[in-house]
């Protein structure tokens, strides 16, 4: 029996969220009393590889053939699906971001395996067992109970603390074979976005709305997003009309995100909005209408004009910084 | 070319979450039920494929799992502009089991091309769609902000981190949808309205599938601790909390 957790890689490398999923993983490992098996599927190094162990992974299993040079979500599951049946993984354990949602369900169905997804708490209940997950756009959590002889959770992100320990680890290079038929995913084209914070990945984040007026007053936003390290995002409307582009919405109909801060700058906090934020350890409003239903998710609040708040701001960032 | 357009429905993204039945249950007392947001924008983006007569697309259907009360939401996307909508007749007791219903009806009646939202916003499961796909062992593509078809072939823009892909695959398919498939809902006029009253809706009776997952307990999250307010004066202050009481900084 073990915990099976599989860790995307990026490029070859790994991020703090692979890092949480392992210790997750390990923890769950501890309640059943199995060891934690980690898989990377593509080209990573050994000293990259190596990492998983620190956070509790016994096992390190890599897989680096043709077929999985691109994210085909046939491939990656049947590869996935042949080590957890192998290594008789009881609980499988995936990120929930854009890669996991693609995986966790095709894999549900090829293992039979029921599905806790996007949850943010060690289970609470291993007969039955039961998981606790988010509901109702974060209006709501809910215990789940998973019927099925195999279990997989999927990990919201940042909802867990790193664990490092010192175990000892071995990496072992499989080769698992996949019906060359089943890789049908043709990429044409990719463009990336080079140097800039991932909003899914940010610790900080600061979030402009309409409040801000025009998108020729965003100066602020963006220079006080690099002072911090933050990454920056927006309303739903500063979106739909064209101010930033769109990968910087947040909310029901946006990204979901749970940084250590969120600042929310002339942003009202309507209950959709709040949706795909209210994960965010700390929620920080600055909006000029002392009313605003955002200062009822805040724990810290500014009632002023942005424009005015934020070049004070700044100035008290690059004091701190000297 | 035929597209199916799954739609779940879920209460009004404005309404207040309380639970019954010592939290074991959604109170529906006075809850509004939409179409699933994505689900409408899956649906705005299939109605202007059709649109278009050089994508070859003929028809557009919608199917829900659910029981009879949740007609006015199919009646709904029929105005909107579906040709036509299948219902299957059962409590959607969780996304295995939903999956199983309809990739049951999707072997039956044959689409080309099958959309998914990313996430019902009820139960936010994010597990349909892949499952649809794992059942009846075709391709899915996942995180799809873009669907065009061109020279007769469909090409997906998937959104990956930091950046966007564009790629193809065979149909059938299964799209799984989020932001950027079509830009503002399609609303329903008055002459859809009519027509939608008259419109077919095939009513499958379920099969045998199990569901895997059972809700059995809900809760509110936490109040939060309540907000503190800083002088806009001395936004400084701000800072050093951020920085010596919340340690985020
Ligand atoms: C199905 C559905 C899904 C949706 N999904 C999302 C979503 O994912 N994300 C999202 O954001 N919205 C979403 N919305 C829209 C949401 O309901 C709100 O309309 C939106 O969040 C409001 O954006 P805002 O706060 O930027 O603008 P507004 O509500 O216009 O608020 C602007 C705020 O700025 C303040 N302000 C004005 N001037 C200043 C100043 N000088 N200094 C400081 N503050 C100032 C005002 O007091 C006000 O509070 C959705 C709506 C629906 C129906
Ligand atoms: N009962 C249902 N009937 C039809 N489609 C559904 C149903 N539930 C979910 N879906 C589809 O699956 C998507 C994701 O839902 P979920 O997996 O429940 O988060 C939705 O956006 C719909 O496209």
């Amino acid at each position: 029996m073990s915990v099976l957790v599989y860790t995307q890689n990026w490029d070859g490398k790994f991020k703090k969220s692979s890092f949480e999923l392992v210790s997750y993983a390990s923890k769950v490992a501890d309640m059943l009393n199995v060891s934690v098996i980690a898989l990377s599927i593509g080209a990573v190094e050994n000293d990259e590889l190596k990492k998983l162990g620190n956070y509790g992974a016994g096992k390190i299993l890599n897989v680096n053939n043709e077929q999985c040079k691109i994210l085909d979500n046939q491939v990656y599951t049947n590869i996935i699906s042949q080590v957890a049946l192998k290594e008789k993984s009881s609980v499988i354990i995936i990120s929930n971001n854009n890669e996991g949602k693609a995986i966790a369900p095709r894999l549900s169905v090829s293992l039979k395996a029921g599905i806790g997804s996007g949850v943010s708490k060690l289970p609470v209940n291993l007969n039955p067992f039961t998981v606790y997950k988010r509901t109702y756009s974060g209006n709501a959590y809910a215990q789940v109970v998973i019927n099925s002889e195999i279990k997989i959770l999927t990990l919201a992100q940042n909802s867990f603390d790193l664990f490092e320990t010192t175990n000892n680890s071995v990496i072992e290079d499989l080769n698992i074979s996949v019906d060359s038929s089943l890789l049908k995913t043709e990429v044409k084209d990719v463009q990336k976005m080079a140097g800039k914070i991932l909003l899914t990945d940010a610790d900080i984040v600061v979030s402009g709305g309409r409040g801000m007026k025009s998108p020729d007053n965003w100066g602020p936003i963006v220079e006080l997003a690099g002072l911090l390290g933050a990454a920056t995002a927006c309303s739903r409307p500063v979106s739909d009309e064209g101010w930033r582009s769109h990968d910087e919405h947040t909310g029901q109909t946006g990204k979901i995100i749970a940084p250590n801060v969120y600042i929310a700058v002339g942003i009202s906090g309507a209950t959709q909005h709040l949706a795909g934020i209210s994960s965010s350890k700390y929620i920080v409003a600055i909006n000029s209408d002392k009313d605003a239903p955002i200062f009822e998710a805040a724990q810290y609040g500014i009632v002023g004009d942005a424009m005015k708040v934020l070049p004070k701001l700044i100035e008290a960032v690059k004091e701190l910084k000297k | 070319m035929k597209i199916l357009v799954c739609i779940s429905n879920v209460p009004d993204t404005t309404t207040k979450v309380k639970f019954v039945e010592a939290d074991t249950k959604f109170d529906t007392t006075g809850v509004q039920w939409v179409i699933n947001p994505w689900d409408e924008l899956s649906l705005t983006r299939a109605l202007e494929l059709k649109d278009d007569p050089s994508t070859g697309v003929k028809s557009v259907t919608v199917a829900h799992v659910g029981p009879a009360s949740s007609e006015p939401t199919i009646r709904k996307a029929l105005a909107i502009g579906a040709d036509d909508a299948i219902r299957v007749n059962t409590e959607p007791s969780d996304g295995y089991y939903v999956a199983s219903q309809l990739a049951e009806v999707i072997r039956k009646e044959q689409f080309d091309i099958i959309m998914c939202g990313i996430e019902s916003s009820d139960f936010n499961g994010s597990v349909t769609g892949g499952m649809i796909a794992e059942f009846m062992n075709i391709p899915s593509v996942s995180a799809v902000s873009g669907l065009k078809i061109e020279n007769g072939k469909p090409l997906l823009t998937r959104e990956i981190d930091g950046g966007r892909e564009t790629v193809s695959v065979p149909t059938p398919f299964v799209a799984i949808v989020q932001k950027g498939i079509a830009k503002e809902p399609r609303i329903a006029a008055m002459r859809g309205i009519m027509m939608a009253r008259t419109k077919p809706v095939k009513i499958y009776e379920p099969m045998e599938a199990q569901s895997l997952t059972k809700f059995i307990v809900f809760e509110k999250p936490r109040p939060r601790a309540a907000c503190k307010y800083i002088d806009a004066e001395n936004p400084g202050l701000l800072i050093q909390l951020l920085q010596n009481e919340a340690k985020v900084i």
